[in-house]
């Protein structure tokens, strides 16, 4: 037990610290507020004027805004269910004693090692292209039509980048839950005939709970703000069909250099962000109290 | 070892006791576009001439760079002292005097050897505010051999109707052929270039004379829905996503039968090196739609020195070394005539030796001489430019009718919806930058 007097000394310790934490998020937001409220457009700098909440008004009323907002939310739940449908059968796989696990456990986990931008440019242009890509390749060996990915399904061509991406991160995580699972409650459960599907429903699925629920809250925190895949492949288009709110925000940005404009889609996006994240701690977070 | 240590020092000091001239550094923003990237391969000559001058440079894709510099020259950032702008951009900048006129690039520059149109794309009221690089328009790119197989003649001044009637002759999916490549990729300087100069052929317009966006109007409906019934028949597949350097790669490796675009194009096309395809390459000029005006556009690159920068004398130096008829001749020495920088200067298109070495030169002045930036459309319009119009907002709006544009090609959209959504996201815009009410 601490005494009255050590928690008053390591309170004063800690003050500057958390003195400098809050700077470090405090000053950029305070920014972002104070431009979010003026009509400023870099084009046209000299011409700054206060115009109270104007740009939210018009942030929200941009028919692109529910749009991106219906693309972020697709984008982050198509991936989220893939990487854990995904990722607990491979975890599972990863965990039997095989021949070769370490070499299989490496590539597994590479794909999460390389860089964003990289990954979407081998994908758009050796796998996915329609006339040159891998995909094409195979299609029109087997007497198909290959399929143009960018153009015909192009949400559905970014979200199967990010998931392979974050594929990796996800089965990690869910292979090292397994390997803490206890050996005895599995050889109990054994001796008693219980079928490998029972095992898995009764013993394992709870045991992962948990590291599902971090998976989900890590995985949610990043795919928010998805960006590089889709600045490379597809340029948020064709039409706004691959915009999600962080590309509509650059968009306004640096293509319409219209500060102010973008200053209100940022904070408009940290209060989605929020409200995601309350709504996904209030439905896992039960699991993360037990 | 101690004898090499003392040399060594006595070297330094030397060295240190050099009469040492007062260096300026130039910082130069550029486009990675292949001359572009051979003047800053060549930049040793210049350093030579002018040992009291060194040169930094700062090369970056297009998008990257305009968004880079306009935040530097916006916000008074001072971090270039050479910039690298569009014809685009000229016109708007100079009024707001964030460039310098370039009155003093010395004797040797000629100003008066400039193409007209270029040099009047590169002022404003007859003042010289930036100095042009290169220049281009664009043209049809098409394949002699795949025509003659046919039974095909391009006439030198084509019309719509004959370009889509052979698209449709020569596309032989099947064998992997297609009668015609054309921008589709998202993009004020991209599908748009491209569709604009279309549209202009078609007698369409941005704007009216009172700023009123024309995209309800029938001639922009006849030139999407050309465009896009066009591309669905004879255009290559993932049209949508392909810009200047994806249809480069598709023709220069003999899928498409024609091709519209860029002038500069053709010194690649017709490169044994780049193309497999070199020696059957013809050109005419862009299709028109019998109303005077030609499908095709006009855009130099340009260098300008930002106004607050400390370092103009020597910045006007490296410009006028850069851009000068001397220049032309030593890349001329070192790599050959068809890769000097095309459509700046009337004696370039006069020397006998560029026109040997150069098919398309004759076409590529053609093309420049028919675009017309300050009466760039059939109707009167408020603005100026050929596939733009030079207003501060142009870059979004053109972007975002750009995506729009995009999808009614890519077929997630229709001709008529996404006209709709292009005027009243242009209205949007133009209300709330106050040209409309």
């Amino acid at each position: 037990m601490a005494t009255q007097q050590t928690q008053v000394l390591g309170r004063a310790l800690l003050m500057p610290a958390v003195a400098l934490l809050f700077i470090w998020m405090i000053v950029p937001l305070a920014m972002t507020i104070y431009f979010s409220t003026l009509h400023y457009s870099l084009l046209d700098s000299e011409n700054w004027s206060f115009v109270g909440l104007e740009n939210f008004r018009y942030f929200l009323t941009d028919p692109a805004f529910l749009t991106s907002l219906r693309n972020t939310l697709v984008l982050v739940g198509s991936i989220l269910a893939i990487t854990i449908l995904l990722g607990t059968p491979l975890a599972l796989l990863l965990d039997q004693p095989v021949l070769g696990r370490s070499v299989v456990r490496l590539m597994v986990i590479a794909p999460f090692f390389v860089m964003p931008t990289v990954s979407a440019l081998v994908w758009k242009n050796l796998l996915m292209h329609p006339v040159s890509g891998l995909f094409a390749w195979i299609a029109t060996s087997l007497g198909l039509t290959p399929i143009d990915w960018f153009t015909d399904v192009p949400l559905f061509a970014v979200i199967l980048i990010v998931a392979w991406q974050w594929l990796p991160f996800a089965t990690l995580i869910l292979l090292t839950a397994l390997q803490s699972q206890d050996e005895e409650q599995k050889e109990a459960a054994e001796m008693d005939g219980a079928s490998a599907l029972s095992k898995f429903i009764y013993l394992t699925l709870p045991h992962l709970a948990r590291p599902i629920t971090v998976v989900i809250l890590i995985e949610t925190i990043f795919l928010l703000t998805v960006f590089a895949e889709i600045f490379v492949t597809t340029g948020g288009g064709p039409g706004l069909q691959t915009t999600n709110i962080a590309f509509l925000i650059y968009a306004q940005a640096l293509i319409q250099f219209d500060v102010g404009n973008a200053s209100a889609g940022g904070l408009v996006a940290v209060v989605i962000a929020n409200i995601v994240a309350f709504f996904l701690v209030r439905i896992v977070g039960r699991n993360l109290e037990a | 070892m101690k004898h090499v240590l003392s040399a060594l020092l006595g070297a330094a000091t030397l060295l240190g006791a050099a009469p040492s001239v007062a260096q300026t550094t130039l910082t130069i923003a550029t486009v990675n576009n292949g001359d572009m990237i051979r003047m800053q391969s060549l930049t040793s000559e210049f350093t030579a001439k002018n040992p009291d001058i060194s040169v930094k440079w700062v090369t970056l894709e297009e998008n990257v760079l305009r968004q880079r510099v306009t935040t530097d020259i916006a916000t008074k950032g001072g971090q270039f002292d050479v910039l690298t702008i569009g014809t685009y951009e000229v016109p708007i900048w100079a009024k707001k005097n964030w460039l310098i006129p370039l009155d003093n690039l010395g004797p040797d520059y000629d100003a008066a050897d400039l193409l007209p149109k270029i040099r009047d794309a590169a002022s404003v009221s007859g003042k010289l505010y930036a100095a042009p690089f290169y220049g281009e328009s664009s043209m049809v790119m098409y394949r002699t051999d795949l025509f003659q197989k046919a039974g095909l003649t391009m006439p030198e001044k084509p019309t719509w109707d004959f370009v889509i009637d052979a698209a449709n002759k020569l596309t032989d999916k099947s064998g992997g052929v297609y009668g015609i490549c054309l921008r589709g990729k998202a993009g004020w300087g991209e599908n748009m270039a491209f569709l604009t100069a279309m549209s202009n052929s078609f007698g369409a317009r941005w704007f009216d004379e009172k700023w009123q966006p024309q995209f309800d109007k029938p001639e922009w409906k006849k030139t999407l829905s050309t465009y896009v019934d066009l591309m669905k028949v004879a255009g290559p597949p993932g049209a949508s996503s392909n810009g200047f350097n994806e249809n480069l790669a598709l023709f220069n490796s003999g899928k498409c039968a024609m091709w519209i675009d860029a002038t500069v194009a053709a010194s690649f096309v017709t490169n044994p090196k780049d193309s497999t395809v070199a020696d059957k390459v013809g050109f005419a000029l862009a299709p028109n739609a019998g109303l005077g005006k030609n499908a095709n556009w006009l855009w130099a690159w340009n260098l300008a020195i930002p106004a607050g920068s400390k370092k103009t004398a020597a910045a006007e130096k490296f410009i006028a070394w850069a851009t000068s008829k001397e220049y032309s001749k030593l890349v001329a020495s070192k790599e050959g005539w068809a890769n000097v920088p095309p459509g700046t200067r009337t004696s370039l298109y006069q020397n006998p030796e560029y026109l040997k070495v150069a098919p398309f030169a004759k076409l590529t002045l053609a093309s420049i001489d028919s675009a017309d930036p300050n009466k760039p459309t059939v109707q009167p319009v408020p603005y100026v430019g050929v596939q733009y119009a030079a207003i501060p907002e142009f870059q979004g709006i053109g972007t975002s009718v750009g995506q729009q544009f995009s999808a009614a090609l890519a077929g997630s959209s229709t001709v008529e919806a996404a006209l709709a959504a292009a005027q009243s996201a242009t209205e949007r815009e133009m209300k709330r930058a106050g040209y409309i009410k």
